[in-house]
């Protein structure tokens, strides 16, 4: 069987995701990079695979996705992974709900942050604006309570199993560990042991030890 | 059986969301509102239901779910029959693409429709803030490009999935029915394969229904 493609540059969070799901179940892939400081990926061949001009974008066979939430629960689904606990009504709820969050709530949140203090800098020779990133991290803040709170519950975010909803959140995680603001974690102390666990996992750390982060 | 419970009122777009969900699958439900006026979505009671103090919330028996599209993955999963089978789990592809446009319409549609629907009738009828023009004339722009994808997709196929309705098409419901409501309306008729498949949603019994109890509010 050929591997799957993987397009988009490795570093970005939303490719990130599905390289951990790839690892996860132990598929073959290939990622085949994006230029998108030329605009790569708002051009044909790209746009053709992600109609909005934006990355990842996925093939498998004759099968093209998009979306790195969707092409994350293909890859699980077809390699029989139980991180959706689809079998199970009331847990593949939970696994919903949480990674509904961590679409609005924490990515919300997180992506300002990495815009100003990563991208801005780094690609675009900008500087980071600092009220951009403070807001955003009291927005964080929020969310963090409410994670504090359900892991004061749950070992995991769905319960007592680890899920996609859990691993969805390492990218974004990785970039807060790697800027300058890791501290806000502090204060909230389950959090902190749940992203331990998380950034530990043999799928996570292949795919991180894959980059190679310049310092925030 | 008991009715599930939904939490919030009936016209808000996520709330619409979780009962539009419900009346494809003929499940029996109860909707118990929440006051905005009196900060009951930010009550200990409501935050028990909705950590983050929003709406809709839901219940089940003792399960207790929030975020609109994961509580109405789960009502379709539980009543899935032969006839509503509206994420197409049992077929790896078919699921596949329900999941993406569900995504676009949570990342590039709902981001471009909703400040129009914010701006042109949620601010000026229920929050006293006049319409920002210029937040409108972006949003419309950005819209025109999320319509030319859906076109272009839409002229491949019946719905966004595939040629079966799915969730992906549901999701679509609320905050476009709102928008048809504004000035901005007729933007979806420079895009046929849209607005037919628009028109095809709003004649489904389940639709009709729930616009007949959100009906446009203001402006």
């Amino acid at each position: 069987m050929a591997p799957a493609k993987v397009y988009g540059p490795a570093m970005s969070t939303n490719v990130m995701r599905i390289l951990v799901c790839l690892e996860e179940v132990g598929a073959e892939y290939e990622v085949v990079p994006v230029d998108m400081s030329t605009g790569e990926h708002k051009r044909p061949p790209h746009i053709s695979r992600n109609p909005f001009g934006q990355v990842p974008a996925f093939e498998d066979g004759d099968l093209t996705l998009f979306e790195s939430r969707a092409i994350s629960k293909y890859i699980l689904r077809k390699h029989g992974s139980d991180l959706l606990r689809e079998s199970n009504l009331s847990e593949s709820a939970m696994v919903d709900v949480w990674l509904e969050v961590e679409s609005s709530h924490f990515d919300g949140a997180m992506s300002p942050i990495i815009f100003q203090c990563f991208i801005v800098p780094m690609f675009m020779g900008g500087a980071t604006d600092m009220g951009v990133v403070n807001e955003s991290l009291e927005k964080l803040k929020k969310a963090l309570e409410v994670y504090e709170a359900q892991l004061s519950k749950s070992k995991y975010l769905a319960g007592d199993f680890i899920s996609l909803a859990d691993i969805s959140h390492f990218p974004t995680v990785y970039y807060l560990l790697a800027s300058a603001h890791a501290s806000v974690l502090e204060a909230y102390p389950r959090v902190k042991a749940w992203i331990d666990d998380v950034m530990q996992r043999p799928s996570v750390k292949k795919v991180t030890e894959a980059l190679k982060m310049p310092s925030a | 059986m008991t009715p599930v419970k939904v939490f919030g009122p009936a016209q808000s777009t996520n709330v619409a969301r979780v009962l539009l969900c419900l009346e494809e699958v003929g499940a029996e439900y109860e909707v118990v509102n929440v006051d905005f006026t009196v900060m009951e979505h930010k009550s200990p009671e409501h935050l028990k239901r909705n950590p983050f103090g929003q709406i809709p919330a839901f219940q089940d028996g003792d399960l207790y779910l929030f975020e609109s599209r994961a509580i109405g993955k789960y009502i379709l999963r539980k009543y899935k029959t032969r006839e509503a089978d509206l994420l197409r789990e049992g077929n790896l592809r078919e699921a596949a693409m329900v999941d993406v446009w569900t995504e676009v319409e949570t990342h590039q549609y709902n981001s471009a429709i909703s400040p129009i629907v914010y701006e042109c009738i949620i601010n000026p009828a229920k929050r006293g803030i006049p319409t920002n023009q210029k937040v409108v004339d972006e949003s419309a722009e950005k819209l025109k490009k999320v319509l030319e994808v859906y076109e272009a997709r839409l002229s491949q196929s019946t719905y966004l999935a595939g040629d079966f309705v799915s969730f992906a098409d549901l999701n679509h419901f609320p905050y476009t029915f709102y928008f048809m409501g504004t000035p901005y309306a007729s933007l979806f008729d420079s895009y046929p394969h849209v607005k037919a498949w628009w028109e095809r949603l709003m004649a489904r019994p389940s639709v009709k229904k729930l616009a007949a109890v959100m009906a446009p509010q203001g402006a």
